[in-house]
């Protein structure tokens, strides 16, 4: 028998979720729950209006979080990487920088901007500036010499010439980068919000387990960042789709 | 004929551009490499001029000082008897290979240099030179669904779009295969033909150059100077097959080095 392509992987996920409720009900007084258990937490967050409330926490903080970074970053990096010496000037400080887990700044968070959004905020914004930063000065590297020049031949302004070849020569790069940038944060914001705020999908996680041990709630919380996180990087993928973006992989 | 003394062209044409004893010397990991030496050409209005030599001679570095991306280290190249200091849009460098900007269709492409115009002058400008390279039909094709030919032809439309007085094409049919490059010769004489704009075309192709120039300017291996040039006075459309045109084609192999015979 042929199945379809796109019936494949959610047999494969059906098959998955049955073996795990008939493991679970072969070992009854487990704490884990079986996928039943886990829709029936999914389905009491709704009825108390919790999903939604901390779906909505949580995509406000990394939304926050993500477009600072992006406007300051992509920027500042694309500067770097255009004029060498300034790069030279900020590239050791970038590389100390960037190793640093954004969870170990939760302490200095919290110091600054106390237990709240702000401090999620900031997570989001540490975890992504660094490595926006590194895409937009590589992004700039690798425009081919061949882009510029034919730029600089038709006598453009230098304003023109930002708009019109380098902006244009660096998006594929800077949205695969966004793309891998948006994961990072949505990892971020999880961790970040079992620490410093009390809403959100991170708290939602923590506070089932601290408030009885509610491991349905903890998974149902695990699957809809999972379901979630798919989304956007669904979302990114698309605009890499767009004919004048892709470029890039259609050179070959 | 051996000399670097500049070469007086057809007396009737004007000067368009003239190089004085240009001299390149790069710069590699604090070693000084002489690349030019004592460069001294006089091209004129109008004429199509082909520079050749052995491959990694300077052929390029000749035709980006000329053009304005290289500074020379001694001597100056003068157009129109003011001295190129940069790039400039009066002359255009049509490059080997992705010259084209692949996030611009080719209507958008060929109206790069024309944000000037106002909206309708512009349309029919792109429009005009989408038809003199023979691209109708591809106005909003982007570059990637484009054959290296088209492309080429593209880049060409976009550089002629700007009225520039010099193109300088670095190769231009370098990538192509055998028989596209053939035909890319006949368009491009066609349309210097009913243009008439001062060509100079850098190649490392013999009969591409004994098929297309007025001269032929042969430069020596590394470091380059002038070691001849040649004059082609043989009227277009040309018989490739002619003595005349195999004496001529014979003598550019010698110049080059080549033996007669593989």
């Amino acid at each position: 028998m042929k199945l379809p392509v796109w019936l494949r992987p959610i047999l494969f996920i059906a098959a998955l979720l049955a073996i795990w409720e008939i493991a679970v009900d072969l070992h009854p007084g487990q704490i884990l729950p079986g996928p039943i258990g886990v829709a029936g937490g999914i389905v009491e967050l709704l009825q108390h209006g919790l999903l939604f409330k901390y779906v909505i926490a949580s995509l406000f903080r990394v939304t926050w979080g993500f477009i600072l970074a992006a406007l300051l970053a992509i920027p500042l990096g694309l500067t770097l990487g255009w004029y060498r010496r300034g790069e030279m000037a900020f590239n050791p400080l970038v590389q100390i920088f960037r190793p640093i887990s954004p969870l170990a700044w939760i302490p200095i968070a919290i110091l600054w901007f106390g237990v709240g959004d702000l401090a999620a905020i900031f997570l989001i914004f540490v975890g992504c500036f660094f490595p926006l930063l590194l895409t937009a000065m590589s992004a700039v590297h690798n425009i081919p010499a061949v882009y510029i020049n034919a730029g600089r031949n038709f006598g453009l302004s230098p304003r023109a010439f930002v708009s019109r070849v380098l902006y244009p020569a660096v998006i594929p790069q800077l949205i695969v980068g966004l793309r891998i940038t948006l994961g990072v944060a949505w990892l971020v914001v999880v961790a970040a919000e079992m620490i410093s705020v009390n809403s959100g999908l991170g708290f939602l996680i923590v506070d089932a387990r601290n408030a009885g041990n509610r491991y349905d709630l903890v998974v149902a919380g695990m699957v809809m960042i999972g379901a979630i996180g798919l989304l956007l990087d669904l979302g990114m993928r698309s605009l890499e789709q767009i004919k004048a973006f892709r470029w890039r992989s259609l050179e070959g | 004929m051996s000399t670097t003394e500049a070469v007086t062209p057809e007396p009737a044409a004007g000067l368009k551009l003239r190089t004085q004893h240009l001299g390149v010397v790069y710069d590699r990991d604090g070693k000084s490499m002489p690349v030019l030496e004592d460069i001294s050409v006089e091209i004129a209005d109008g004429e199509f001029i082909c520079l050749v030599g052995p491959s990694g001679c300077g052929k390029s570095t000749l035709l980006n000082t000329m053009a304005g991306f290289l500074s020379p280290t001694s001597g100056s190249v003068t157009i129109d008897g003011e001295t190129v200091s940069g790039p400039d849009p009066r002359r255009i460098l049509v490059f080997q290979e992705r010259g084209v900007f692949p996030w611009l269709t080719v209507e958008g492409n060929i109206g790069f240099g024309l944000s000037k115009l106002s909206r309708t002058e512009r349309a029919e400008r792109i429009a005009h030179y989408v038809k003199t390279v023979r691209l109708e039909g591809f106005e909003n094709t982007y570059p990637s669904d484009l054959s290296g030919g088209m492309k080429q032809r593209l880049q060409v439309a976009r550089a002629l779009a700007v009225n520039p007085d010099i193109l300088y094409l670095d190769e231009p049919f370098g990538a192509l295969d055998s028989i596209t490059r053939v035909i890319m010769r006949g368009e491009l004489l066609r349309i210097w033909q009913t243009e008439r704009r001062t060509i100079i075309f850098v190649t490392h192709d013999i009969d591409e150059a004994v098929q297309l120039a007025d001269r032929v300017v042969v430069l020596s291996s590394r470091p380059a100077r002038i070691k001849d040039i040649l004059t082609i006075d043989i009227p277009h459309p040309r018989n490739i097959s002619s003595p005349h045109y195999l004496e001529l084609r014979d003598e550019l192999l010698k110049q080059i080095g080549l033996a007669y015979e593989i």
